[in-house]
């Protein structure tokens, strides 16, 4: 018997990886990464590909948002909203693991 | 043309029209090729390399039944060698022990399996197949344990809309990522059953209410993809997201076609892989320029202001009820001929509502018809 899924919610402590069924390529036809999925393709913008990059199944939430911040040079609380934000969406279509 | 030509990015190949079930609204033609019809594995290889080159991302391996061709593991290799992404759509009957593992192997990134109805009763009586489902279910099993990742497809019609609950509950029960509840389309055997399979208008307005709750209570735990059905549609869909527009299919000869039903249009004719080259039938083939972008429509559509997001709906549609494949597609609410499709859902409700009414399906078999109906 298989344990029944929940919707998983994202926190600091997550450590987002990419399924099975999603991969980040580059195209080069169209000279931009695209993220191949089951029916869909999607064409990430830079900061989205940056996050997506770092779903690496092994750091965290916080240490990504961290890591953004520094390299953005920006406020860690905006940076942190929108990290959340992202990875709940993404999540919510089965395209991040939690 | 009004706007750039761009690069094709998804592919569908049917392998073969070869197939252990006989689903009454199959989207292959009514005039199914034989076996010794199709392509050999170098020649598919060659074609998936080209179409690589040209732009495509992913491919859609299909059929029939595309686990009827040997050499399919080969043929993922090859993809999957070049970077295109996989998805294999079984039926899921018949498939030898070890083999979905050595697609797996060979790099399939996704599978996806169709259950035409929710309860055995209806999968094996759909598919005219016994014991179909039970074979099913255990194809499922196997593609979870072999690590891929699965979508449920559900052809949804007169017979099975009441299932939907039923097939929430077993898409969610084996696992599956993903999801369709897609209302048959009436081309190809579908629109030679259409008065069978037509569905109830109430039947649809609980199954639309039924899918929008699922995906509110299902969100981040499985996808529901829903395909409406169009003949109660107020807008038409964007078929194949506009003709020849990033999408195209490869019928098991090589025939590359801007969709499944586009052999349905009589003043169209198509060009074989082999004798040219993809990239010149993408570019330069007359009937795949004749209907893409917009300069090729007629009003309403030429000054829509969906025109853009529709592309004019499906030609194959227009052809079939219009009688003119530019014509506006009649599922949207502007065509000047919309009531006959609510004409025609009534012509199927009065059908089916007399009793002694024969209830047979014309099923999916090669020979069965001859000459497009």
């Amino acid at each position: 018997m298989m344990a029944l899924r929940e919707r998983a919610i994202v926190s600091p402590q997550s450590v987002p990886s990419l399924p099975k069924h999603v991969r980040i390529q580059h195209d080069p036809v169209r000279q931009a990464f695209a993220v191949l999925s089951p029916e869909k393709i999607f064409w990430p913008n830079d900061i989205s590909l940056d996050i997506l990059r770092r779903c690496d199944g092994r750091s965290t939430v916080g240490h990504i948002i961290a890591d953004l911040a520094a390299e953005y040079d920006a406020e860690q609380e905006a940076v942190a909203a929108d990290v959340v934000a992202f990875l709940q969406e993404w999540s919510d279509k089965l395209l991040v693991k939690l | 043309m009004s706007e750039p030509l761009l690069p094709p990015i998804g592919m569908l190949a049917e392998l073969t029209h070869r197939c252990p079930l006989q689903c009454p609204y199959c989207s292959n033609p009514l005039e199914l090729l034989k076996a010794n019809r199709e392509l050999d594995t170098q020649t598919w290889l060659d074609l998936f390399l080209q179409a690589a080159d040209l732009g495509v991302l992913q491919v859609h391996l299909s059929g029939g039944e595309p686990t009827l061709r040997r050499d399919l593991e080969q043929l993922i290799a090859g993809l999957s060698a070049r970077g295109v992404y996989t998805n294999l759509i079984t039926a899921g009957v018949g498939i030898a022990e070890g083999r979905i593992e050595a697609f797996a192997e060979a790099g399939l990134d996704h599978l996806q399996l169709s259950f035409q109805g929710a309860r055995p009763a209806t999968t094996d009586r759909i598919g005219n197949h016994k014991g179909g489902h039970e074979k099913k279910l255990e194809t499922a099993r196997r593609a979870r344990a072999a690590g891929l990742p699965l979508t449920i497809n559900a052809p949804i019609h007169r017979h099975n809309i009441e299932e939907v609950p039923e097939f929430i509950d077993l898409a969610l029960s084996l696992g599956a990522e993903r999801l369709e509840i897609a209302n048959v389309q009436y081309a190809g055997w579908a629109l030679t059953n259409r008065d069978q399979l037509m569905p109830e208008r109430d039947a649809v307005e609980r199954q639309a209410e039924i899918v929008a709750a699922a995906r509110e209570r299902l969100t981040g735990i499985m996808n529901i993809d829903f395909v409406p059905p169009d003949y109660f549609a107020i807008y038409p869909k964007p078929c194949m997201g506009g003709w020849a527009r990033d999408a195209f299919m490869v019928t098991p000869d090589g025939t590359v076609l801007p969709c499944h039903a586009a052999q349905t249009i009589p003043s169209l004719s198509f060009e074989r892989f082999g004798p040219r080259s993809l990239a010149d039938i993408w570019t330069d083939s007359p009937a795949f320029n004749a209907f893409r972008g917009t300069d090729w429509m007629q009003q309403p559509c030429r000054s829509c202001e969906r025109r853009e997001i529709d592309w004019g709906g499906c030609r194959c549609q227009a052809m079939a009820i219009a009688g003119d494949a530019a014509a506006t597609d009649p599922a949207c609410a502007k065509s000047p001929i919309h009531g006959r499709m609510a004409m025609l859902i009534d012509e199927a409700q009065r059908a089916a509502a007399v009793p002694s009414k024969d209830e047979q399906f014309v099923y999916r078999r090669i020979g069965v018809v001859t000459e497009p109906a």
